[in-house]
């Protein structure tokens, strides 16, 4: 499909104070085009989640907003330890996230279902000891009826 | 369909052009052009930040003045209960209502019974609600206005209540008229107020045809009278006010954490401050927050105490009011029965619900929209990015979107314009040393 527009934004493992600006820029982008609202509200949820996921787990990431005619994708590719089993990771309450991250109120084991929760298709692979990619699409029904 | 218009106006003889307005707008609506701010309306919140930062006083607040009420035939004050925290701990709210009949208004509408009321009544809501959280506040007009321009998706979310003001106005309204035999719009209902916003949720009542209140006049504006009236009161004993049931824990109100004290609830946030109301909205919006029932938020610093139309500074405001809560006691004024009545009644909602009217889209068409924002990139990328605010813009990135729009040159960044002025220098010298064809080598 082609490509209306897209755009990279980079993440930064353990880097809280900044957590949270990939997605408010994705955010952004989304209602200057247009995008109807509960499009924009899946596409934030799932946008952040992974971002925190980055910024919780990896070195660094790379995340890319594309938008075509019929959907809305994230993908996402990080450096960082990977996930050894992605079965395992994607129940809902499974995490590894240390105590310090617990008590910050994150790593409660919900951002890959939710991620999955928010996506029209959602794909996921994972390579131990050298990093995660993630694929969200999430359909655009606006775009979709012009 | 109303169109909207601002609570405050430039006064273009004072303006000259500073632009600390433009740059602390938290929506990036004023641009200097030709020296001068411009407001762009509709996407205006009506914060006051700009009044309080011009340093020639040329942003002037859209309030009434006192001279503008002649023509009702009965006058009813209703203070803020800001008001009540103006003038020292030792200062009570029958003194300052005493003041004011004095000022010559026929009565005044205490509304801390009301506050007190809403408070209770969120919580007999937030009991039956069981959708999307979490609710948010809707007392703060600018808040309010900012989820209309830019967190259109989170507009479900504001408390569907009357302000304690509105609520005042009515009830005050339709009494008076039953026992002194005047019509409705023969009583003037005057809030005094310590913000412009409120005078646009009065002007231009986004939830309802017209506001119960007929005006409004800044606090700062009476300050000086009703304190010159106290004096002069002083040892005289208080005349009779209406509504005169001050409730200490509608005092609270007004001020930071004052709705969700009363609230009584774990689950509940008190966020002060527009940049911290942001974060929060986008938090919200990412998903987080979904454990919190309820959120207060204002726009000024403190809550209304630090609204730009006051004169004490919020925090001995603040000081002041606990004073008088301690007076007036934690006592609620109405059981839970009686709320609950007035809750079933619907006593406390809105007309209609809230509209909204975002501003953030570059265009109605999602294709043209997408290409502005690529063309919108393009440029932004080619800027010096320092914002410097020359253009008349706030930063770099108002300033792209505004070339794209159509409403600003690109030569009017003075980095481009140094650049092509370069360029063409260099084409007129290369032009100048160019030998026209008849002359011989």
């Amino acid at each position: 499909m082609e490509t209306l527009f897209s755009q990279q934004f980079l993440v930064e493992g353990g880097d809280f104070r900044n957590a949270g600006n990939a997605s408010t820029q994705i955010k952004t982008i989304l209602k200057q085009i247009g995008i109807p609202g509960e499009v924009i509200r899946r596409v934030a949820i799932a946008a952040y989640e992974a971002e925190m996921n980055m910024v919780m787990y990896a070195k660094r990431g790379v995340m890319t907003l594309r938008i075509e005619p019929m959907k809305v994708e994230i993908s996402v590719e990080d450096e960082g330890p990977g996930i050894e089993d992605i079965e395992l990771a994607m129940q809902e309450g499974y995490s590894t996230a240390s105590p310090e991250i617990r008590e910050m109120g994150f790593g409660a084991g919900m951002g890959l279902p939710n991620i999955k929760k928010n996506s029209d298709e959602f794909s996921i692979a994972s390579t131990v000891g050298k990093g995660t990619q993630l694929s969200i699409r999430i359909r655009n029904r606006v775009v979709q009826s012009e | 369909m109303k169109t909207y218009s601002s609570s405050v106006y430039v006064n273009v003889e004072k303006c000259n052009g500073r632009m600390m307005c433009m740059r602390i707008c938290p929506t990036e609506a004023i641009r200097v052009r030709n020296g001068k701010a411009e407001l762009i309306v509709e996407q205006c919140i009506d914060c006051g930040e700009c009044i309080k930062v011009c340093p020639n006083r040329a942003i002037i607040p859209a309030t009434d003045s006192f001279s503008d009420l002649s023509h009702f035939k009965h006058t009813v004050a209703i203070p803020s209960p800001v008001l009540y925290g103006q003038f020292g701990r030792d200062v009570t709210p029958e003194m300052i209502q005493g003041a004011l009949l004095k000022l010559g208004f026929n009565e005044v509408a205490d509304i801390t019974g009301a506050c007190e009321a809403v408070s209770l009544a969120i919580r007999e809501h937030l009991e039956n609600y069981t959708l999307r959280k979490p609710l948010i506040s809707s007392f703060c007009p600018t808040i309010v206005r900012l989820i209309q321009v830019k967190y259109p998706d989170l507009a479900e979310l504001v408390v569907p209540f009357e302000s304690p003001k509105e609520i005042v106005a009515r009830e005050v309204k339709a009494q008076r008229s039953k026992e002194l035999g005047f019509k409705e719009d023969e009583i003037g209902a005057i809030y005094l107020t310590p913000c412009p916003s409120k005078m646009i949720d009065i002007k231009l009542h986004p939830r309802k045809e017209k506001s119960f209140i007929d005006g409004a006049i800044s606090i700062a504006e009476i300050y000086s009278s009703v304190v010159a009236l106290m004096a002069e009161m002083r040892n005289v004993t208080p005349p009779e006010v209406s509504m005169n049931n001050v409730s200490g824990i509608g005092l609270e109100w007004t001020m930071l954490g004052g709705q969700t004290a009363s609230l009584q609830m774990e689950n509940s946030l008190a966020v002060d401050g527009l940049k911290n109301v942001i974060r929060a909205f986008e938090d919200i919006e990412n998903g987080r927050l979904r454990d919190i029932d309820y959120i207060e938020c204002h726009s000024c610093p403190e809550g209304c105490i630090g609204g730009s139309l006051t004169v004490e500074n919020p925090y001995v405001s603040r000081s002041n009011l606990i004073g008088l809560m301690k007076r007036y006691g934690d006592e609620p004024k109405r059981s839970r029965e009686e709320i609950q009545g007035l809750y079933n009644k619907k006593f406390f909602f809105t007309e209609r619900r809230l509209p909204v009217t975002p501003r953030q889209r570059l265009d109605e068409n999602i294709t043209k929209a997408i290409e502005k924002m690529r063309k919108k990139d393009a440029i932004y990328r080619n800027l010096p990015q320092i914002n410097c605010g020359c253009c008349g813009a706030p930063n770099c990135g108002a300033f792209a979107e505004d070339v794209v729009q159509g409403v600003a040159q690109i030569t009017d960044c003075i980095f481009i314009y140094q650049e092509r002025l370069k360029a063409t220098g260099q084409e007129m010298l290369r032009l100048l040393n160019k030998k026209p064809g008849y002359i011989k080598d």
